[in-house]
């Protein structure tokens, strides 16, 4: 398990700056988060770890070693994504199994029949549902097999982008449970990107505020549930509390 | 207090469903506000859309269904042109969507008055920025002119909410008009529609998934669940909720500052979807 340094993150679209020199650090084994409104650019982060967008500065350092330079297949191997929406992420012409076994494939892994049985089990999805097809799936069903997907791999690190915002809450709850069951057995790292205060406090130890492409403050869980040190200083970053506490309490 | 709408009994099948989207769902609505909540295809949205006989393609049945002096059942569709957006309008989830992104902002809420009066454009637009105003909106003038793509989603849900009381209506429904927004802009805009649906006296309905909006923001909840209402209760009481449906959903709802254990999860029992309600 290795921690993932972050140093000046930046990225420019066309004319317009997105993020402004980004830098955290995310200990091994630890569900770090990333809060702030639309627009500000959590989600960018998420998409320049694993290189979906490729023509930012700075540096990434995953156990010491520079993302940049990883060969392809290793570091798809070590870094994987969980996009928000289930239902446009999934092949809709593709079963489970042709899903699933697309990656195994591509990295020639071993044992492809035994690996899909297994990680089908770790999401906690009935073998039958192998020869289904996404539109044959509920939203929380396809969230699981997105999950499925993308820890086929056996990564280090899984990138989470609002995994639950497009679910139900009892649905959400499942997600939430099998994500937390995940890193206590295999000792995931994660970068979970969220909107909802709710549940970083629930999944994160730590977590940092985003605004307009700015990092503006991070904050350890006790920022939200009061201890009085660690309340966040930057004044968006308690507006943004504060608005979430109330929402959550009563108005 | 008076009753706005009365509904008794409502089912709505979508033509070539199994079963009906909507099943036996009774309620009434006086000046208050009223929450519908439940899961994606629990029906919520299906009762909204058929109060504004929105839906071509279902069949509508109702024991009674009473909007003032207008029975919505029989009401001819040109009687229901000279309802909908007048006497009885709905505010949309996202106002990406729903705002036309050719036309300048003004001139769409100014057309939903010149649509329901005989009226000039000059006062069409006197009366879209007095409206545009009143949605706390800074400089009317200036957000006339603009296009949607040039508002943020927060002045757009909000230039929504103008373009639906423009008209003076005595029902709104609103289907889940803050979700699209972030939680800093959404506690505003609630407080607006809230602010403007008291002083006018405006029978509310509330369509969301979101049980701490409808706990805060409504008098009274009803819980849907596979086209039924398994509960109907006080906003405040629902901490005391009796169905284990509405319990469970409660459960599942992650809190800040809760505890770190794993959330109860929904067990789903097919009575529920049964018992009559």
């Amino acid at each position: 398990m290795n921690p993932i340094h972050v140093r000046d993150l930046s990225i420019t679209l066309g004319a317009v700056q997105i993020l402004h020199g980004i830098s955290f650090d995310v200990r091994a084994g630890e569900c770090f988060g990333l809060v702030g409104e639309s627009g500000s650019g959590k989600s960018t982060i998420l998409r320049c770890l694993s290189l979906l967008m490729s023509s930012w500065q700075g540096e990434v350092l995953i156990g010491g070693e520079n993302l940049r330079a990883m060969p392809l297949a290793r570091r798809c191997k070590t870094v994987q994504m969980v996009f928000q929406d289930p239902y446009g992420s999934l092949h809709p012409r593709q079963s489970v199994r042709t899903t699933l076994s697309e990656p195994l494939r591509i990295h020639s892994m071993p044992d492809r029949e035994a690996r899909i049985t297994r990680t089908m089990i770790d999401v906690g999805l009935p073998l039958a549902f192998l020869d289904r097809f996404p539109h044959q799936l509920s939203g929380g069903q396809r969230q699981r097999v997105a999950i499925a997907r993308a820890l086929i791999l056996e990564p280090e690190i899984l990138l989470l982008d609002e995994p639950t915002s497009a679910l139900d809450v009892s649905v959400q709850a499942e997600i939430l449970n099998l994500l937390s069951d995940l890193q206590a057995r295999r000792g995931f790292t994660y970068i979970m990107v969220s909107h909802d205060l709710a549940v970083v406090d629930h999944m994160c130890d730590r977590f940092a505020v985003m605004q307009k492409g700015h990092l503006v403050e991070t904050l350890t869980r006790g920022a939200l549930t009061g201890i009085p040190e660690e309340q966040a200083r930057h004044p968006y970053a308690r507006e943004l509390i504060d608005a979430s506490i109330a929402y959550d309490r009563a108005m | 207090m008076s009753v706005i709408l009365d509904v008794q009994n409502l089912s709505v099948a979508y033509r070539g469903a199994l079963s009906p989207a909507v099943n036996r769902v009774s309620f009434q609505l006086g000046q208050e506000r009223l929450g519908i909540v439940g899961e994606s295809g629990s029906g919520k949205s299906t009762v909204g859309r058929a109060l504004l006989r929105l839906l071509d393609s279902a069949d509508i049945t109702a024991d009674r269904m009473q909007f003032q002096d207008v029975d919505l059942l029989a009401a001819s569709e040109r009687q229901m042109l000279g309802i909908r957006g007048k006497r009885m309008s709905m505010i949309l989830q996202d106002p990406k969507f729903s705002l036309n992104p050719i036309r300048k902002v003004g001139d769409q809420v100014a057309e939903a008055w010149l649509a329901h009066n005989r009226a000039s454009h000059k006062e069409a637009r006197a009366r879209t920025l007095e409206m545009l105003t009143s949605v706390s909106i800074r400089d009317p003038e200036r957000v006339y002119d603009m296009y949607p793509h040039q508002v943020s989603g927060g002045m757009g849900q909000r230039i929504m909410i103008a373009m639906m009381l423009l008209t003076d209506p005595q029902l709104v429904i609103a289907d889940e008009p803050t979700s699209a927004l972030d939680v800093t802009v959404r506690m505003q805009v609630l407080s607006i529609l809230d602010r403007l649906v008291r002083d006018r006296g405006i029978g509310l309905i509330v369509i969301s998934h979101d049980l701490n909006l409808v706990r805060n923001f409504c008098d009274r909840v009803l819980i849907m669940y596979a086209g039924r209402v398994v509960e109907s209760l006080a906003a405040c009481d629902l901490d005391r909720a009796q169905h284990p449906y509405t319990q469970g959903l409660l459960a599942a709802q992650p809190r800040i500052g809760g505890p770190r254990r794993p959330l109860p999860v929904l067990q789903r029992r097919p009575e529920w979807a049964e018992e009559p309600s």
